[in-house]
């Protein structure tokens, strides 16, 4: 049976929450999260598919990847590693960009906040989503809501992952 | 600009607003009156939501006009969540059989 996501909301502080238990130890779901021929295998919903051009996840370092939809069509992202405590927590931000990872400024960016905890029975993780303006979350929030319930799911799915 | 239900909410007055029209239907001035902001800032919002549709504008015989929430678009936020709910769930249950296979 699978885990059931937790979400939350706080529009005032412009944040989201999503929390998920994995029951697997957090050795493996911390790979999973920071690895990228992990991540390429689970971070783009289907039918996308995420492929990383370049990895470095150390403090300072970047991932550049892209998601990649069935017609052919890329989306680039680029996301810069601010924290890193290994096994515990790592801090990020995330934007779209083009192929060599230079930022389209009239996206917002997006924060991200990771930790991991030990459980019973495998691993908890927490997400806090930060926009930088309450445009940024609306302009997300928009993308995921217009344009017919696939291609909200992309174009969410894109900001939620690239951003 | 078309605006929608998202603008509606992107605002701390405006939700206060919203939190007050939940519990009844409001003139402009009773609506003004909890807040500090000039009456004309708060009739400002008031246009906004009602342009976005979250509210609704209805005149009374006496020809005074009440505000009350349009519980239909309201829907369209909760909606919002639910498809952002199905895409993490999405990503979480591929990332459950990835893990498996560690």
């Amino acid at each position: 049976m699978a885990n059931k996501a937790i979400f939350k909301k706080d529009p005032d502080n412009r944040k989201l929450w999503v929390t998920r238990e994995f029951d697997a130890p957090i050795e493996k779901v911390w790979k999973a999260w920071t690895e990228s021929e992990i991540l390429d295998k689970w971070w783009a919903p289907k039918p996308w598919k995420a492929e990383t051009k370049e990895m470095n996840f150390t403090e300072g370092g970047i991932w550049l990847y892209s998601m990649l939809g069935l017609e052919g069509e890329r989306h680039w992202s680029r996301v810069d590693i601010k924290t890193v405590v290994p096994g515990q927590s790592f801090s990020s931000t995330s934007k779209f960009s083009d192929e060599n990872g230079v930022p389209v400024d009239s996206m917002p960016g997006m924060g991200w906040f990771v930790q991991f905890f030990p459980t019973a029975t495998g691993t908890k993780v927490e997400v806090e989503l930060s926009f930088a303006t309450e445009a940024s979350m609306n302009t997300m929030m928009q993308m995921g809501f217009e344009g017919g319930f696939t291609m909200g799911l992309n174009n969410l799915e894109e900001l939620l992952a690239s951003e | 600009m078309k605006r929608d239900i998202f603008q509606a909410i992107a605002d701390p007055t405006r939700r206060a607003i919203l939190t007050l029209l939940i519990a009844q239907a409001m003139t402009p001035n009773a609506i003004a009156d909890n807040f500090t902001s000039s009456r004309q800032a708060v009739s400002k919002h008031l246009k906004v939501m009602t342009d976005c549709g979250v509210l609704k504008r209805q005149q009374t015989t006496g020809r005074e006009v009440y505000y009350h929430i349009n519980p239909q678009k309201m829907k369209e936020i909760d909606l919002w969540m639910e498809r952002f709910r199905k895409l993490w769930d999405d990503k979480f249950n591929q990332l459950d059989d990835v893990l498996k296979n560690l």
